[in-house]
């Protein structure tokens, strides 16, 4: 009796671990930049008001909090540019997800298809990139995408073009980092699942009649859905978001929310805004977190 | 591949096979088949005949090659070497999807996300059946497998007996002219497992159609098929009918691999008419039926099935002008394995090897039992024992 007792306590310690965590880096800066979103931009240090003062006393609290309004969001949804930001990143999300999905996909079957031994350095192969700091690797993207850079190059020598193509700051270029950038967090959740998949069912299709088309689409394909669904999201929300790619690879024309947040926290020094556009985002990307959460639980149910 | 292949029976009403071949001719004729994994040979020149209707089971150890035929049978693997002709044509480049013959597959294969309903209809809508014909073919096939009720349900929600069911369903619901199970009963507990094997031939026979059964378990294969291929080293040893294999193996190793038996080696001593005389070292002096095949001098070895050694107090009761041809060990019971419906006794003979001997135990109380140390005569007439070269 006494023996479990001292076992459940460390147990119980662990299963609370995770909410500690959620709340002291998650929920507490997010109370942080809601109060500041609802604030107003001022010439001061921290740059805006009211600034809660606990040793102020009472009144000056109940003050500070009737100061607090709505005015940053309405600004962000009268403002065109924010609305084009938020548009312009979602559209990018979805269309360099799809482009993920396209090439992930075929490159994460191969690898599960691989004989084992194969399967460990392809993985390898997929995660060395990462060794290299990422802002190096967008930097060496540039040199290849310059105007005689190495891509420009090769097309010449093989003549499929005759004058050097633009690249950099094109939506192509930040197609292509953000492609670059992201693989391994499409390939790694579908190759877990296709991995997992028995070769044998496809068999079954093919036996059963199904052209191998119609083995992918009716049995390879929804049983690597979870897998699908585990990469789009680990891609699609970053993405939206993505500051770094956008800024260094895309032309300056038209913004993404990241590129947007950033100039409004340190151009503008307006924080206020730059929180409230944190929180619509936050909103934003919570409707396909809710929707993969659903997902999880009912392929947890199914599996049991 | 430009030739039309047998397509499919997928249009007629009622369950019956596929398009026969001509009178006489076979349904499958494997030719010279040959299939080679990098420097290993898993299947070297298998040829072989199969009837339409027949049960037919490839038998052999694991790695003998017996998977590998069926999967070239069904399209997985292509042979390096040789025809595999159905009905007459060659199919042995076509294409899984491409063959009137369906798998049932080890451990099922079902599709996880499909209901019963959607897993047995796979094949028919692939097979762009109209709708109303695929619904007819589903009930007659869930009826056929004793599943009503069940359509519904996902694979993981089926006990295995239920999933062997669907499986099945699944593989005949395209009425292939060929039915390919492997292991297919491996997955289920004894009883079940013998209960499903009366099943299965009982429905092999009401569809007169033609299976071929791959196992490891060789009484599985007795119990079901109408014939057996014994298959080692990719090679096919045997193709005979369960008793042909048990009763006059054709070596050694078939007779060890299919059944228990006792072998004594000997040397052939001496003719007496249609009777050999063989010495042998553990038992002395055998007098065996000539077999059938002539054999010459040199190494031969005895072989006699447990069942067939009499075991007795005083040796066998003399029955004029058989005492000659009687063969008569004698020894003491070293050990006894009590099996229920019969006991086996193992004997030390007094000329220096041991025999086995299976008696049935025909009478619930013990009185004939014999026990430890025991002396006894072990007998058995020449016509029980098999001649193999050694």
């Amino acid at each position: 009796m006494s023996g479990r007792r001292i076992f459940a306590r460390p147990a119980r310690l662990a299963a609370i671990a995770p909410y500690v965590w959620m709340v002291l880096f998650f929920l507490v800066p997010f109370g942080f930049v809601l109060k500041i979103s609802l604030s107003q931009t001022a010439i001061a240090q921290p740059p805006y008001e009211p600034v809660f003062d606990l040793t102020a006393g009472w009144e000056a609290l109940r003050a500070a909090f009737a100061a607090l309004s709505l005015d940053n969001f309405r600004l962000l949804a009268s403002d065109d540019i924010y609305v084009f930001a938020y548009v312009r990143s979602l559209t990018v999300a979805v269309t360099a997800t799809a482009l993920l999905l396209l090439v992930g996909y075929p490159i994460a079957y191969g690898m599960a298809r691989l004989p084992t031994r194969w399967q460990a350095v392809a993985m390898v192969l997929v995660i060395v990139p990462f060794w290299t700091s990422f802002l190096i690797r967008i930097y060496a993207w540039i040199n290849i995408l310059q105007h005689d850079g190495l891509l420009n190059q090769i097309l010449l020598a093989l003549h499929l073009v005759s004058q050097p193509v633009v690249w950099l700051s094109t939506d192509s270029a930040m197609y292509i980092g953000i492609v670059y950038s992201y693989l391994p967090f499409m390939i790694l959740p579908l190759y877990a699942t296709l991995a997992k998949m028995e070769p044998v069912l496809e068999e079954a299709a093919s036996d059963l009649g199904a052209p191998p088309w119609q083995v992918f689409w009716l049995v390879t394909f929804p049983l690597s859905l979870p897998g699908v669904g585990a990469g789009v999201l680990l891609c699609f929300i970053p993405i939206v978001g993505e500051f770094v790619i956008p800024d260094l690879l895309a032309g300056s024309n038209s913004l993404m929310i990241g590129q947007t947040l950033w100039l409004e926290f340190f151009t503008n020094k307006d924080w206020p805004v730059a929180s409230a556009a944190a929180i619509v985002l936050l909103v934003v990307l919570l409707v396909p977190l809710l929707l993969y959460e659903r997902l999880q639980r009912r392929q947890l149910e199914q599996g049991r | 591949m430009t030739d039309e292949l047998p397509r499919t029976d997928v249009t007629a009403d009622t369950v019956g096979a596929g398009a026969l071949p001509a009178a006489g001719e076979p349904l499958l004729r494997i030719e010279g088949v040959a299939k080679t994994f990098g420097t290993f040979r898993a299947v070297n020149g298998v040829s072989l005949d199969i009837m339409a209707g027949e049960f037919f089971a490839l038998l052999g150890p694991s790695g003998c090659g017996k998977t590998t035929l069926l999967r070239m049978l069904a399209g997985f693997e292509a042979p390096d070497e040789g025809r595999i002709l159905l009905g007459g044509k060659d199919i042995a480049q076509a294409l899984p999807h491409e063959r009137p013959i369906n798998m049932m597959f080890q451990n099922y294969a079902l599709f996880p996300h499909l209901t019963v309903r959607d897993n047995i209809a796979f094949g028919l809508k692939r097979a762009r059946l109209a709708r109303a014909d695929i619904a007819t073919r589903v009930a007659e096939m869930v009826a056929l497998v004793k599943l009503e009720g069940l359509e519904k349900r996902k694979p993981d929600q089926l006990s295995g007996g239920q999933r062997q069911r669907v499986a099945l369903a699944r593989a005949l619901a395209r009425r292939p002219q060929l039915l390919l199970l492997d292991e297919p009963l491996a997955a289920l507990d004894k009883k079940l497992r013998e209960s499903t094997q009366g099943e299965l031939m009982e429905l092999q026979r009401r569809l007169g159609m033609t299976f071929i059964i791959v196992t490891h378990d060789q009484e599985e294969a007795m119990t079901m098929a109408s014939r057996i291929g014994v298959m080692r080293d990719g090679k096919l040893a045997q193709v005979a009918s369960p008793r042909e294999l048990y009763e006059a193996p054709r070596s050694r190793w078939i007779a060890e691999f299919v059944g228990d038996i006792n072998l004594f080696d000997g040397e052939s001593k001496l003719r007496d008419g249609h009777r050999l005389v063989i010495g042998t070292r553990d038992a002395g002096a055998l007098v065996v039926d000539e077999p059938r095949e002539p054999v010459g001098a040199g190494k031969f070895a005895v072989a006699i099935r447990p069942e067939k050694v009499k075991l007795s107090r005083r040796g066998p009761v003399s029955e004029a002008g058989h005492e000659t041809a009687i063969n008569r060990l004698d020894g003491v019971i070293a050990d006894i394995c009590y099996l229920g419906g019969t006991t086996t006794y193992k004997v030390k003979l007094d000329a220096g090897g041991t025999v086995q001997a299976s008696v049935a135990n025909s009478a619930r109380l013990d009185v004939n039992a014999y026990s430890v140390n025991q002396h006894v005569v072990a007998w058995f007439t020449p016509d029980d024992c098999v001649v193999l070269p050694s």
